[in-house]
């Protein structure tokens, strides 16, 4: 139904398993709570820096994604 | 002995011409107009008398929707009609919905679904279909849309506004924030009558501060059998045309004329105010619901036969999306005569095959 294209992260990704993913990029999620923007690294506690919460959200792809208006 | 001309007339009191509506059933209702039916009649097809017979006449248009009669053709025709309106005359909608962002409560298939439905204002006579889902889009075939919008708090509010559209800009996405885009020779082809959606004012989802749509839409021309949104019309029906026959031998008795009047649709019949003797209204009749009221009421069995015209149709058509009313009809006809024309084609490549023999000889015997 719906597909994503664009410049892909992975493009040409071949024998890719769940090893580090290629570019070191701080990914940035929102909290659930406040909304405020925190950047995660591995091995660290999954918890906002505003106000403490522990649930994150990811953001959405930058990406474009394509559907059908059926 | 040598077949007679059809005795059948074009009078509107031809009781071949009528469907007879009882109090549980509707009686005479296949057509007889046919070779074979009356004995020594000729009901072979002939032009000239179809045309005699053939009659269109609109009754009421407006800008939105149309009235017409179709007289004299068989309900295979009046129904071809109205079912080619509704599938197979094309129109242009968005079909395809690229996404760079979507930050409102609304997902994204949903929303490119609703977008699908906005009725858009371009001629599809302007435009040509893709041919199969692998056709590159081009400027002939491909209209392209914008939609960016974002919302945020309105600083000039007063403090005691409580209204959505007061308190914030952008708070709705409305049909008139799709921005068209022109390709290639489209800027010419269009500058007479820009595509845009029919209505400006359609909300497609509200918007909340912070939150924001980007995205690009391709709009199409189809037909309304490959997908509902492509249907250039809102309703497209056709009812045949109430007959109200009084007996003259059993006339309705003065002291029950308003009773009578009242088994009716308001304006239908009409009574003499001095003599009390009733008169149907030629020219209101088609407004009479058909309710069958006056067959309930023993006193007046055998003053009136209920009945409609077999082929006199009210055709009632409403239009959705660039036609005018008054082209839709027209528009059914070119698709038929596309059809046909593929068929003769078709039947005579068979011919030509056939070398004039087998059994698909097509010549009438």
């Amino acid at each position: 139904m719906n597909q994503q294209s664009g410049p892909s992260i992975n493009a040409g990704g071949s024998g890719m398993g769940f090893g580090a993913p290629p570019p070191k990029q701080d990914t940035e999620y929102l909290c659930a709570d406040c909304g405020a923007k925190n950047e995660i690294k591995s091995r660290e506690p999954i918890r906002c820096r505003e106000c403490g919460h522990r649930i994150m959200y990811k953001k959405r792809t930058k990406r474009m994604v394509q559907f059908e208006a059926r | 002995m040598a077949p007679v001309p059809s005795t059948s007339s074009q009078s509107l009191y031809d009781p071949r011409r009528h469907v007879r509506v009882d109090a549980e059933r509707a009686r005479d209702v296949s057509s007889t107009d046919f070779p074979g039916y009356w004995p020594n009649e000729d009901h072979s097809w002939n032009l000239a008398k179809f045309q005699e017979g053939l009659q269109v006449k609109v009754t009421r248009l407006s800008k939105r929707s149309i009235e017409f009669d179709l007289v004299g053709v068989d309900a295979s025709i009046a129904n071809a009609f109205r079912r080619i309106l509704i599938a197979e005359v094309p129109s242009i909608c968005i079909e395809h919905v690229y996404v760079w962002n979507n930050t409102s409560v609304m997902v994204d298939e949903v929303f490119a679904h609703r977008l699908g439905l906005v009725p858009l204002n371009v001629d599809p006579s302007l435009m040509s279909s893709r041919e199969d889902d692998n056709d590159q889009p081009t400027d002939r075939n491909t209209l392209v849309f914008h939609l960016q919008v974002t919302c945020e708090r309105n600083k000039n509010a007063p403090k005691t506004a409580t209204d959505p559209a007061e308190v914030y800009i952008n708070s709705e996405v409305l049909s008139s924030h799709l921005k068209w885009v022109p390709q290639g020779e489209q800027e010419i082809v269009f500058a007479d009558n820009p595509p845009a959606p029919t209505n400006p004012n359609i909300v497609l989802m509200k918007l909340r501060p912070g939150q924001e749509v980007d995205m690009e839409m391709h709009a199409v021309k189809s037909v309304g059998k490959d997908h509902a949104k492509f249907c250039p019309v809102a309703t497209a029906s056709y009812r045949l045309l109430p007959l109200i026959v009084l007996n003259p031998k059993k006339p309705v008795p003065p002291h029950l004329a308003e009773k009578f009047r009242k088994c009716f649709s308001p304006g239908v019949i009409e009574v003499d105010p001095i003599t009390k003797a009733v008169s149907i209204n030629e020219e209101q009749m088609r407004k009479e619901t058909m309710s069958r009221e006056v067959l309930r009421h023993p006193e007046f069995e055998g003053c009136v036969e209920l009945k409609r015209v077999r082929d006199y149709f009210l055709f009632h058509i409403e239009s959705e999306g660039a036609y005018t009313p008054e082209r839709l009809l027209p528009e059914s006809i070119k698709v038929m005569r596309e059809k046909i024309a593929t068929i003769r084609k078709a039947a005579e490549a068979l011919r030509s095959d056939s070398g004039g023999s087998g059994d698909v000889e097509m010549r009438d015997s």
